[in-house]
């Protein structure tokens, strides 16, 4: 019995550690954003809101926010679209080459970030496009199109052939098995696929740093610049408001859809 | 296994029939239907005609092509030959949607996101019914299965007895041409089973629908059917009522697949017309001749004789084969007897003689002497 708990104890002891560890850095920069002086450091002595006043105020925040939603909910929306297809191909249809395409849209990336945004640079340069929004959401859409289009194919692939067999004789024609039975159990795959695309895209630095200009830069670019400069903790500030946002989506969507089935945890019957 | 020829030999009873009628007559009609699947053959040009208000059921082991056959009708599937029609209309290259079918499917299908009461009145909404039509008919549809009450319910807050009418219910409320079953009953317990099995055939008599069932489980078969089709590689081996595929099989494989069959070697003596005559041990056995085409005096021949087809003679006169006890089991109602004997390919045979004649008059090691019952036995050509 005293083995036993002492066992128990070790155990409790090491998860706390690892959750530590996970938490350190995110706790670490949140208390930095509440430093009254005006430098980095840890921890801090006197306390205040002022940093969070600063960097709401600062305009190449502001310009990075609005940027970044704009550049987010294209790039999701369409890597949704397109991922949702390229699901449904891969799924239902035999075709040639099915194999190399399954391999290079659901392999994780190979290819660094760095090069998919030089890559875009190049091109957008070769055809003469200025550096606009649109270089930006295409490089955006082919960095999350692999986690969109696993999403939506693992959420495929859990549902029941039957179930648009069952609809379909009873008098639904495809496209009303479409809409009433494929796409409504598709919803949290979907919905997942979508989440994930828009947080990475906007937390997305290394290749943004090359396809934005200073009218298109998102927020962590804007960071990056300001850190360039200044090494104050409006930078903690925003982080902070980035991991508020981040986790109110993610509650949301526990909300409506239940997190478990979001993130595929449990398998749909 | 029988050959090819002897496949074949079962499907004429319903086949030329079908392309003159036009199946109008049947509910469902296949005609000369093969379907391929790259290189395998599923169904090999298989004709079936089902008549109206029956319950037709397929049986046969897995990969035999039954539940090809059913896709094919739900039109799920599309032949590569052979032309299907329903209630009398050429279905060939109708969509699934369009046929009138229900279809029941082993796990039932249910639809996870939607309550009971949107399940049963789904095909309803299809067909673009008025709202409270649909209430009502749903409503009746539950009454139909006991399950009045239970229309906000979520299929997963349901037992798995209740999917399985909720299921029903959602196929019979758009009051189909055909009912289709897949293997409806084998993901229930043994008690539930038996039950649901009685209820689907009230109530597929009660309301007079035809239904096609699909299954690999031959007791289901012979208590459920009006007729059945036994259907082995792709083929129809036999397609007669329970009592005559039971009594009467046409092939080894049959004879085989249904019901329990003691298989003795014995001799061909005698073919006269209908009747023929085999050896076995001391006794002369009158059998059906027609499966033994092409058999010649002195053949060996193998006997099949169902356990309730054999007895513990009562004098030596009466004796076909000898044989020593090996096992005997207590049933209740009756005794299953292994008996030892010579001339059975497996090395025994299985009796069952009623409980009341008491398990310990043999005790294993007895010699026991083994009778025929008359037109117990059907003999096949020795494989």
């Amino acid at each position: 019995m005293r083995s036993q708990s002492l066992l128990r104890l070790l155990g409790g002891a090491a998860v706390a550690l690892i959750l530590g560890f996970l938490l350190l850095p995110g706790l670490v920069v949140t208390l930095a954003a509440f430093n009254s002086r005006a430098i980095l450091s840890f921890p801090p002595e006197s306390w205040s809101w002022r940093w969070f006043a600063k960097a709401i105020a600062y305009e190449d925040f502001q310009a990075g926010f609005r940027n970044g939603l704009i550049v987010t909910a294209c790039a999701s929306s369409i890597a949704l679209v397109v991922g949702a297809a390229f699901a449904f191909a891969l799924d239902r249809y035999e075709f040639r080459l099915k194999r190399a395409l399954e391999t290079v849209l659901l392999s994780p990336l190979v290819v660094p970030h760095f090069t998919i945004g030089l890559g875009f640079l190049i091109l957008a340069a070769q055809v003469g496009l200025a550096r606009g929004y649109a270089v930006v959401v295409a490089c955006h859409v082919v960095l999350v199109l692999p986690f969109v289009l696993r999403s939506v194919y693992i959420s495929l692939r859990n549902l029941d052939p039957r179930l648009e067999l069952a609809a379909a004789s009873l008098g639904a024609p495809p496209r009303r098995v479409l809409t009433t039975i494929t796409v409504p159990l598709l919803l949290p795959g979907l919905v997942s696929g979508w989440l994930f695309a828009a947080i990475l895209s906007f937390n997305e630095f290394t290749a943004s740093l090359f396809v934005t200009s200073q009218r298109t830069q998102t927020l962590p670019v804007a960071l990056y610049n300001y850190v360039r400069e200044y090494a104050d903790p409006s930078m903690a500030a925003v982080s902070v408001i980035y991991i508020v946002v981040t986790a109110t989506l993610l509650i949301l969507a526990n909300v409506f859809l239940g997190l478990a089935k979001v993130l595929a945890v449990e398998q749909p019957r | 296994m029988s050959s090819p020829a002897e496949g074949k030999l079962s499907a004429p009873p319903v086949a030329p029939a079908s392309r003159t009628s036009g199946g109008e007559h049947f509910a469902v009609a296949l005609d000369g239907v093969t379907k391929r699947f790259g290189k395998t053959t599923a169904l090999d040009d298989v004709s079936l005609m089902v008549r109206r208000g029956e319950l037709m059921t397929l049986l046969g082991p897995s990969g035999c092509g039954k539940t090809t056959l059913l896709n094919l009708v739900a039109g799920f599937l599309t032949p590569d030959s052979g032309e299907i029609a329903i209630a009398g209309r050429r279905m060939t290259d109708v969509p699934a949607y369009r046929r009138e079918i229900g279809i029941m499917f082993q796990n039932y299908a249910l639809f996870p996101h939607m309550s009971v009461a949107a399940n049963v009145g789904y095909g309803l909404r299809m067909r673009r019914i008025a709202k409270a039509e649909i209430a009502r008919r749903v409503g009746e549809a539950l009454a139909l299965v006991k399950l009045a009450g239970l229309e906000d319910r979520k299929p997963r807050q349901l037992s798995g007895g209740q999917q399985q009418r909720i299921a029903l219910a959602r196929a019979l409320v758009i009051r189909p041409q055909v009912l289709l079953l897949d293997e409806p009953f084998s993901a229930l317990d043994r008690n539930l089973r038996a039950s649901m099995q009685v209820e689907l055939k009230e109530i597929q008599r009660k309301l007079g629908v035809t239904a096609i069932f699909v299954t690999h489980d031959q007791s289901e078969a012979l208590s459920l059917s009006d007729r059945i089709a036994v259907i082995a590689d792709g083929r129809i081996r036999q397609l007669d009522i329970p009592d005559e595929i039971y009594r009467h099989p046409l092939d080894r494989f049959v004879a085989s697949f249904i019901g329990d069959a003691n298989v003795l070697r014995a001799r061909l003596e005698r073919i006269d017309g209908a009747v023929a005559t085999v050896v076995l041990g001391a006794a002369r056995v009158a059998v059906p001749a027609r499966t033994l085409q092409g058999g010649a005096v002195g053949d060996p021949v193998d006997l099949f004789v169902r356990p309730e087809g054999l007895c513990v003679a009562e004098n030596e006169a009466a004796a076909a084969v000898h044989g020593l006890v090996a096992a005997q089991i207590y049933q209740g109602g009756h005794i299953d007897l292994y008996v030892e004997v010579p001339q059975a390919v497996s090395g025994r045979v299985l009796l069952r003689v009623p409980s009341h004649e008491g398990a310990s008059l043999r005790p294993p090691g007895t010699r026991i002497a083994i009778a025929l019952a008359a037109d117990a036995a059907v003999a096949f050509r020795a494989a």
